[in-house]
């Protein structure tokens, strides 16, 4: 993959907003964003109620992302371009989510909703009518999500990137800083694991950084061994999943979409504190 | 900061919030006495790196849940950019940006 396969920008979202074959997609966290506005045309995924099991903590299953889209009015041929608030972080999250059932074609606007803002290009409030389809999944593609007992084998095995914040990474707080805090039982990281926050592969206005500084910034993973990235609940760490698979083209890097919440509250699991 | 008093009784905290084990910091984004809405409103630790980010609401306002200490709040808008600096403490710390 590259930045040219994998990213479009908001200028060339504005000149494709009704082109036959591409559909828009807004995936926020703050869930209630589309219905104050969004790209003309755009439909909305709620990454919670829609692409979580409402019982188990785990995914919808095949069958439930295929009648998703289907309801949606995406078909397996069309190009989905994915946007969001927050810097892209649950834009992100879908599209590791969407490459995880085999979508083919799928994109992510540079610099999402909060670019799109600060460029002062239009938002609507007209939901589209978008004609059923009958969407075909595949099963899920194993080799990126990352799930406990391997992530707790791949303690001195592997490369583990925690892409929280230092002050989640050392334990001084247990969420992000705009969330109450409460989540897991216990504050700090994996053992072996090193702090690359994903806040240092995007400029301030959400865009990603040039090939050239995130290159930098990964410098220490080891091509040579398998990548697990982790942080809260997945969000932030598809955000980096994105910039390791997809712009920088790294092999063998897998999300762990159970995080801290899971890891921070399994018994019996090494936890590190400190920077 | 901004020299005009936030008025935290409109930023009502949520219900069950609590401020005795959190460091709360909150306030409005303003263009000269006008609230900002839909600013991007960054958190940034003592070192500057990036914490946080939330959307101003129609009246402007913010709300961050840290840790005591030094921080950085800078927003983002179409009329501008601005930044303050506050310590935190635990219980409500408020803090303006001004920007434009």
């Amino acid at each position: 993959m590259s930045r040219e396969a994998s990213l479009v920008t908001t200028e060339w979202a504005e000149q494709n907003l009704s082109t036959p074959g591409v559909v828009f997609v807004e995936v926020d966290e703050d869930t209630t964003a589309y219905d104050g506005g969004h790209l003309a045309g755009a439909v909305k995924v709620n990454w919670k109620t829609e692409l979580q099991d409402p019982v188990r903590r785990d995914f919808i299953d095949r069958v439930g992302f295929e009648k998703l889209l289907s309801a949606k009015g995406i078909s397996d041929e069309d190009t989905v371009v994915l946007y969001g608030g927050n810097n892209n972080w649950f834009a992100a999250y879908a599209y590791w989510y969407f490459t995880l059932y085999g979508h083919q074609d799928v994109k992510l606007i540079d610099g999402g909703r909060k670019k799109w803002e600060l460029d002062g290009r239009a938002l609507v409030t007209d939901t589209p009518d978008r004609v059923e389809t009958t969407y075909t999944a595949k099963e899920q593609d194993t080799s990126i999500r990352a799930l406990r007992d391997e992530v707790v084998a791949a303690i001195g095995n592997q490369n583990l990137v925690d892409v929280r914040s230092p002050d989640e990474f050392s334990g001084k707080l247990f969420a992000p800083a705009h969330l109450p805090q409460e989540a897991a039982q216990r504050a700090g990281h994996i053992p072996t694991a090193v702090n690359v926050p994903w806040s240092k592969a995007a400029n301030e206005d959400g865009t990603f950084r040039s090939d050239a500084e995130l290159t930098d910034l990964y410098a220490d993973v080891d091509d040579s061994r398998n990548t697990i990235a982790y942080c809260r609940i997945g969000e932030r760490s598809s955000h980096t999943w994105f910039v390791l698979t997809e712009i920088l083209g790294k092999k063998n890097v897998k999300n762990y979409d159970g995080s801290w919440t899971e890891y921070g509250s399994l018994v019996g699991v090494p936890v590190e504190t400190g920077a | 900061m901004s020299d005009c008093g936030a008025p935290e009784q409109s930023l009502d905290l949520p219900v069950g919030t609590s401020i005795t084990d959190q460091a709360i910091l909150q306030g409005k984004v303003l263009n000269g006495p006008d609230p900002v809405a839909g600013a991007f409103v960054r958190l940034l630790d003592g070192t500057g790196e990036f914490t946080a980010e939330v959307v101003s609401s129609s009246a402007g306002d913010f709300r961050f849940y840290a840790a005591p200490g030094s921080w950085t709040v800078r927003a983002l808008s179409r009329v501008g950019n601005g930044q303050a600096s506050v310590q935190a403490v635990l219980g409500v710390s408020p803090v303006d940006v001004l920007v434009g």
